[in-house]
């Protein structure tokens, strides 16, 4: 490679207080080339996206742009150095038309339209206004704004998630031939097909620093996943836990059955069974359709299809009450939407009680005091700020959420990533509270984004990719790696040399089914 | 997120005092009433008397049950400007219907546009989901108008004031104002339902995050439905009061305790944004205003003035207040 870089990022770092989004990152992008970025949940593909973007500013590092360097301190200094995003949300403005959505940026319209057709959008018509056009045409609306003004670099984050199959050909065709006119693309995606068909390199980023660059040959996605994974390969295999005797017993009736669960755009054909006493984890890159299944569970969304059963009956559910009725809890990832964060822990737990219709009148003190007090022991909350929960720490926050439901005695508990950014020690306890209860015959759904919490906690677990589950693993081999293998959509088993990288056509999502 | 919870720590006096009325949140209050009764002591001397107060309080408890229905709507992050309109309404058709019907009718029948309106600002904003500001402020119109029309078809009969309303709105017994026999009753059940009942701790969590309150099988339109019907429950019966205080019946009679009632609910702890206050603080954020508004009065000042004065010392006080409450 003796040719210059477009685009040589090096040594760029980001903290966020004590946490380092960004390390040691590194990405270098030659003219004419279509580069992957690739990384698992959380390795700092979309600060570094937004560093080189303007978006944010680096603490360290050095961007140099044809060789020069460039401070890139706004969205717009990064435009006028050729470089343009293109982002997961539609960046349309939602109450103007097209047009003046592309006055505003000063687009180019011509060019603009030219390129809305080349990507299979013949019947434009510039007067709408972006909120009536369909999220799936926004975003290529988006592309074609970004193509008009000819950058040197497009930066594409998961540009096909969300596209029906023949806008995402189109699209994918348009970049590669943006490669081919010497322009560069940096494509950030999670599908190993769409990267086998369209790239040249790859930047592997783990842990906040760049692990590795290769280029694209066919099997190199065994490599890919090796880097993204790096050294936890060895250190997860001894620390596998049995299953659980009660998932084998599963001769009775499943607590939760749900078939060809559907919802809008984002899950489709979702199908499971939870045993009474089982831990079930979910595991899934972000956006995969996780969040709507949680969401459906819940009661908080409505499905567009499919079933779900609870102990055999069939349940639907209109609002998050129906599902706790039917003994389903819902703890979300995100603590600031499970808490009322001004009032006390005691109020915080005891709030279901209080939700029915029936149970507005006069509060029984002395009861429900012995009910969270119990609950609080249980979970060992530390109860020194419990004025008000916005004080306590995020860990114990947690515990609040969860602690509310083995308070109101719910039977199926759908924790999602509950250990998503709070410390070790809280983690561990978690996971040994999530044992527990599926000890005391009461069931879990557990999505997670640390793998290596899966062999810890689960008795099963089913891998959603594309919004689908495209395997069920049993316990002994959800190890790291055949668990990001299959997140990423790679098939159970198969060698390095039949690889997908070598058939494009095939199809990654074919629901290979679990053996019971 | 503050730590200062958790970790003892050398703390200052000053700190200490801050811990001390945010721990305390009526103590500053009830330090500010007794200073403007000093004032007032100090400019006037000798107004403070057994009379002067047995009048503040005959004055502040309309007041205090208005503000009662700001709280309560105020904790879900609401608030309701219909009370002044529903006041008036039940207050003008009890003058009027007693004329010719039977108290007891006449009562449910001055009763009966608090119920509406109430259910409708309820359905409003817990089903519709109008903000409570639109939704009380048109339902007060609508009112009014119906009001308007209602006068003219009454009009011939004339109106007069019930005898029990009197006695309930301006009697004394043994110098204590009767009208504290349907506060004290009404105020701790006020501060019961908030503090000990399933429905106040709904309020609270509602207002503080309505998601979570959803999350945790909360439906928020049965607790808004009710939460303003019981409003309008207590602004109709404020206005049956009122009347009896005022003793003159007119179409705009109980509208000037509108924001003076918000202003109440705000000086006494409650935030607008939901989640947070008391009951308590708004009785004496109530009683706060009518010694203010005494205090002015007093001062011979022009009305205009006056009025100026009287908005900035709100602000001030609001502002200092949630100053020394909140501990940031």
């Amino acid at each position: 490679m003796t040719t210059n870089p477009l685009l040589d990022a090096t040594g760029v770092a980001k903290n966020y207080g004590a946490v380092a989004a960004l390390r040691n990152a590194s990405l270098s992008v030659l003219p004419g080339e279509v580069h992957a970025l690739m990384g698992a949940n959380g390795a700092g593909k979309s600060t570094l996206v937004n560093i080189l973007t303007g978006a944010i500013h680096a603490d360290a590092g050095r961007v140099l742009i044809r060789g020069e360097t460039r401070d890139i301190r706004s969205p717009a200094a990064a435009r006028r150095a050729g470089l343009l995003p293109v982002y997961q949300e539609p960046s349309l403005i939602p109450d103007l038309d097209v047009l003046s959505n592309l006055r505003l940026t000063g687009t180019p319209v011509e060019p603009f339209r030219a390129w809305v057709r080349e990507l299979g959008i013949p019947d434009l018509d510039l007067r709408d206004t972006a909120r009536d056009i369909p999220l799936a045409v926004l975003r290529v609306l988006d592309l074609a704004r970004a193509l008009a003004v000819e950058p040197d670099v497009l930066l594409l984050d998961e540009m096909t998630a969300a596209l029906p199959a023949n806008l995402a050909e189109k699209v994918l065709e348009v970049v590669r031939r943006q490669g081919d006119s010497g322009r560069s693309v940096i494509f950030i995606s999670h599908r190993f097909v769409e990267i086998s068909a369209l790239c040249d390199r790859a930047t592997v980023l783990r842990d906040g620093e760049t692990v590795g660059v290769v280029d694209i040959v066919p099997g190199v996605e065994e490599k890919i996943v090796e880097l993204m994974l790096g050294a936890r390969i060895v250190k997860t295999q001894m620390t596998a836990r049995p299953a659980g005797q009660a998932a084998s017993t599963a001769a009775s009736r499943p607590r939760l059955s749900v078939r060809n669960l559907r919802v809008g755009t984002k899950l489709n054909d979702v199908s499971f069974d939870l045993a009474n006493g089982e831990v079930v984890g979910v595991v899934a890159l972000e956006g995969q359709g996780q969040d709507e299944l949680f969401a459906a569970l819940a009661g908080s969304i409505r499905p567009s299809g499919g079933t779900i059963e609870v102990d055999g009956q069939g349940v639907k559910f209109t609002h998050p009450s129906d599902a706790i009725r039917a003994g389903i809890a819902y703890v979300p990832g995100d603590r600031t939407e499970a808490l009322a964060m001004q009032r006390s822990v005691h109020e915080n737990i005891a709030l279901p009680f209080s939700a029915a219709l029936r149970k507005w009148g006069p509060i029984r003190v002395h009861k429900e005091r012995t009910v969270v007090a119990s609950a609080i022991a249980r979970l060992q909350i530390d109860t020194r700020a419990q004025g008000e929960v916005q004080r306590l720490s995020g860990g114990n926050q947690q515990k609040v959420t969860i602690a509310r439901w083995i308070a109101a005695n719910a039977r199926t508990i759908l924790c999602f990533d509950p250990t998503r950014g709070i410390d070790v020690g809280t983690k561990q306890e978690i996971y040994k509270l999530l044992r527990e209860l599926a000890g005391l015959d009461k069931s879990v759904l557990f999505y997670t984004s640390e793998l290596e919490e899966v062999q810890r906690v689960c008795d099963r677990v089913i891998v959603i990719f594309g919004g689908q589950v495209v395997d069920i693993f049993p316990v002994e081999e959800a190890d790291e790696p055949a668990l990001m293998r299959a997140a990423y959509g790679l098939p159970r088993g198969v060698t390095v040399d039949v690889g997908i990288m070598a058939d494009p056509t095939s199809h990654p999502s074919q629901t290979p089914e679990a053996a019971p | 997120m503050s730590s200062s919870a958790t970790m003892p720590q050398p703390v200052s006096l000053g700190r200490r005092v801050k811990r001390f009325m945010a721990d305390r949140p009526l103590v500053p209050l009830i330090i500010l009433l007794v200073i403007l009764v000093v004032i007032l002591q100090i400019l006037r001397p000798g107004i403070v008397n057994e009379r002067w107060l047995a009048n503040t309080v005959k004055f502040a408890i309309p007041l205090a049950i208005l503000a009662g229905c700001q709280t309560m709507t105020m904790l879900t992050g609401g608030i309701d400007l219909s009370v002044g309109t529903v006041a008036t309404m039940s207050a003008f058709i009890m003058a009027t219907q007693i004329v010719s019907q039977d108290p007891a009718v006449a009562f449910l029948l001055a009763m009966m546009p608090a119920i509406l309106i109430g259910l409708i600002n309820g359905i409003g904003v817990g089903v519709f989901r109008v903000h409570p500001l639109i939704m009380t402020l048109g339902t007060s119109l609508i009112g009014t108008g119906c009001l308007q029309v209602y006068q003219r078809t009454v009009i011939a009969s004339g109106a007069k004031i019930p005898d029990f309303l009197n006695w309930l709105g301006t009697g004394l017994t043994y110098g204590f104002p009767n009208a504290l026999l349907l506060f004290v009753p009404l105020a701790v059940l006020i501060v019961f339902t908030l503090r000990r009942t399933g429905f106040g701790r709904l309020l609270y969590a509602v207002g503080d995050n309505e998601r979570a309150a959803r999350l945790s099988g909360v439906r928020y339109w049965q607790v808004i439905t009710a939460l303003y019907v019981i409003s309008s429950l207590l602004a109709g019966i404020t206005g049956l009061l009122y009347i009896g205080l005022i003793k003159a019946p007119s179409l705009s009679l109980a509208e000037p305790l509108v924001l003076p009632s918000v202003a109440a609910a705000v000086i006494g702890g409650t935030s607008i944004f939901g989640g947070r206050g008391g009951y308590t603080g708004t009785i004496i954020g109530a009683l706060i205003l009518t010694v203010l508004t005494t205090l002015l009065t007093i001062l011979q000042m022009p009305e205009g003035a006056r009025r100026i004065l009287f908005g900035l010392i709100v602000l001030f006080v609001t502002a200092a207040y949630l100053r020394i409450v909140e501990e940031r």
